[in-house]
């Protein structure tokens, strides 16, 4: 029997008039490669705000590892190992990989009111920074400012750092959004290889990148999820289809 | 591998040669310069305060125009508690630094939303309360003819206080390395690190998991605390409180003295004051009427021209991106 790490169940944001999410549910199983897709403004960003809790549901609630973590405030989530990436880089300009690392794995670490020792004074720490650095192929700039890393490494370094916080359940948001084809396959690479056990929550609108990694799939229309399967069954779906194909318009509005 | 991480790491935060020759300088200079203790003691003193300043602005990102309401809480803590409990200056100073850290975590919940300018009102709003606090409640403060009647005992029972401000100065100096010492360690510490990933990116600092609002407030009442210190100083070795100590030109003044030397940089404080003091003593024996039109241009010109290229004459007339 597989374990569900992160479950939630009848998710509803509203804003005003607007519904945002409608009656989302999804459970990720343990190591789980999960894809959400859907089109622009299918809600996609509102349900990962959700999850992180940068948003409180209208209705709903979401478990992770069987707590409820549905009023948790978001650092509060990620102590207890839900992490995401965001689809536009949000690093730390002015310091380097290192210290971004570093300083991630030292809160983590429960390190973080720590004052009086250097930073990198653990040795555990240090230990973990070289390791992500070489999985991530950061280890030749890790001591330059992060504001004059080529857009590639940038990208390494917002999973990087994710990472770093030793995640149960990972939300890459758009990894390979803006990358270009040169940096594009060590991306790729580290993506395909991040840790088995942690549970991977993917969206992308590339659906080479969807189909190559993901092992199931949730497919979102007008906040409400449209269906759910593996990757035969979601590529064989004739309502995804004409969600994809631009018929999508009406087949969205029956289900609002 | 690991060795080179941990190399790399530990490096900024060691102690780089020239850091002992300028503390040494520092405290050669009531000795070299004994006739100017009192400026000495001055810019100690500012240079303080300027440290306290950097913990939230340079390091944290907050911007504050109203620092001097725990500057001036610590002054008048500090002669009140001379004035009516006992004389001895380190309770005294012990006691001003215990008051405005008590103030800077209850103002540090004003901070917590809103964008810069919303700080830096709310920040220079704080600053004007206390200051009409001060004026009204004359009673206990002497409102607008300040507090009167401080006297202070003996530094540790036997330095008097004397009127060449010898033992101002080092007092002020020794206070201010000690406290030097400790933000030093904390900006190159774990905590430190992640005021400065505050500072740089505050939604992701929250995405791993930093409790960005429990930091903001500990940092903001350190930093009150260290203000306090900086004020406590001023109202012992002076002698005297003041309205004067809460006034805005006071949370000016310092943050100019950042912006003169440098923020997110601790040695900043210390070069601003110097420069600062320095600059406002000259000038305004030079021309006691107009001497802030000098500083006013010099900082337009720094700011416009940059810190590094004023250090650096020969690039003046170098075109821009060459060399």
């Amino acid at each position: 029997m597989t374990q569900t790490v992160l479950q939630a169940s009848g998710l509803v944001m509203r804003f005003g008039g607007i519904t945002a999410t409608n009656n989302v549910t999804l459970n990720l199983q343990k190591g789980a490669r999960h894809a959400l897709i859907g089109p622009n403004g299918a809600g996609k960003t509102t349900l990962i705000n959700l999850l992180t809790g940068v948003l409180q549901p209208t209705e709903g609630r979401i478990t992770l590892l069987g707590e409820d973590i549905t009023q948790l405030a978001p650092h509060q989530r990620v102590q207890r190992g839900m992490v995401r990436t965001f689809q536009i880089n949000q690093l730390f300009d002015s310091l380097t990989p290192l210290q971004t690392l570093a300083l991630t794995v030292s809160q983590h670490q429960g390190l973080g009111l720590r004052w009086w020792q250097a930073l990198g004074r653990s040795a555990a720490v240090s230990e973990r920074c070289a390791q992500l650095l070489e999985q991530f192929h950061l280890t030749e700039v890790m001591d330059q400012p992060t504001r004059v890393l080529a857009y590639g490494k940038r990208r390494l370094l917002e999973i990087a750092i994710a990472l770093a916080c030793e995640p149960r359940v990972l939300l890459l948001d758009e990894p390979v959004a803006g990358v270009p084809a040169g940096e594009r396959e060590e991306l790729l690479q580290t993506v395909a290889a991040l840790p088995a056990d942690v549970s991977v929550l993917l969206i992308e609108h590339d659906m080479d990148l969807v189909f190559s990694f993901a092992t199931r799939m949730t497919v979102l229309v007008n906040g409400t999820v449209l269906t759910e399967g593996d990757p035969d069954q979601i590529a064989n779906d004739p309502e995804v289809k004409a969600v994809y194909l631009g018929h999508g318009e009406e087949e969205g509005a029956s289900h609002d | 591998m690991t060795n080179a991480t941990r190399k790399s790491l530990l490096h900024t935060s060691r102690l780089k040669p020239w850091e002992p020759v300028l503390w040494l300088l520092a405290f050669a200079s009531p000795l070299l310069l004994s006739s100017h203790a009192l400026i000495i003691n001055e810019i100690a003193i500012v240079a303080l305060f300027a440290i306290s300043l950097d913990l939230i602005l340079g390091y944290t990102g907050i911007v504050s125009l109203g620092h001097a309401a725990f500057f001036g809480m610590g002054a008048y803590a500090a002669a009140l508690f001379a004035k009516h409990v006992m004389p001895d200056p380190l309770v005294g100073l012990a006691f001003a630094i215990g008051v405005s850290t008590l103030l800077g975590a209850v103002c540090s919940l004003t901070i917590m939303r809103g964008s810069d300018l919303t700080r830096l009102m709310v920040t220079l709003g704080m600053g004007l309360i206390l200051m009409e606090l001060a004026n009204r409640l004359d009673w206990l403060t002497g409102g607008a003819d300040g507090l009167q009647g401080v006297v202070m005992g003996p530094l540790l029972g036997t330095f008097e206080f004397d009127l060449s401000g010898r033992t101002a100065a080092y007092y002020s100096l020794c206070i201010g390395l000690v406290f030097f010492v400790l933000a030093r360690r904390l900006v190159h510490s774990p905590f430190g690190a992640t005021l400065m990933a505050i500072r740089d990116n505050r939604l992701r600092a929250m995405a791993i998991g930093i409790p960005v609002h429990s930091r903001l407030a500990l940092v903001y009442t350190v930093s009150a605390g260290v203000a306090g210190a900086a004020g406590a100083l001023l109202a012992q070795t002076t002698g005297f409180a003041s309205l004067d100590v809460f006034d805005f030109h006071r949370s000016a003044d310092v943050m100019l003295v950042l912006v003169v030397g440098g923020v997110g940089w601790l040695y900043g404080g210390i070069v601003g004051a110097v420069v600062f003091k320095l600059m406002q003593d000259t000038l305004s024996s030079i021309t006691p009427q107009y001497w802030t039109f000098w500083i006013g241009l010099f900082l337009v010109v720094l700011v416009l021209v940059g810190r590094e290229r004023l250090l650096r004459p020969w690039t003046w007339f170098r075109k821009r991106g060459g060399a």
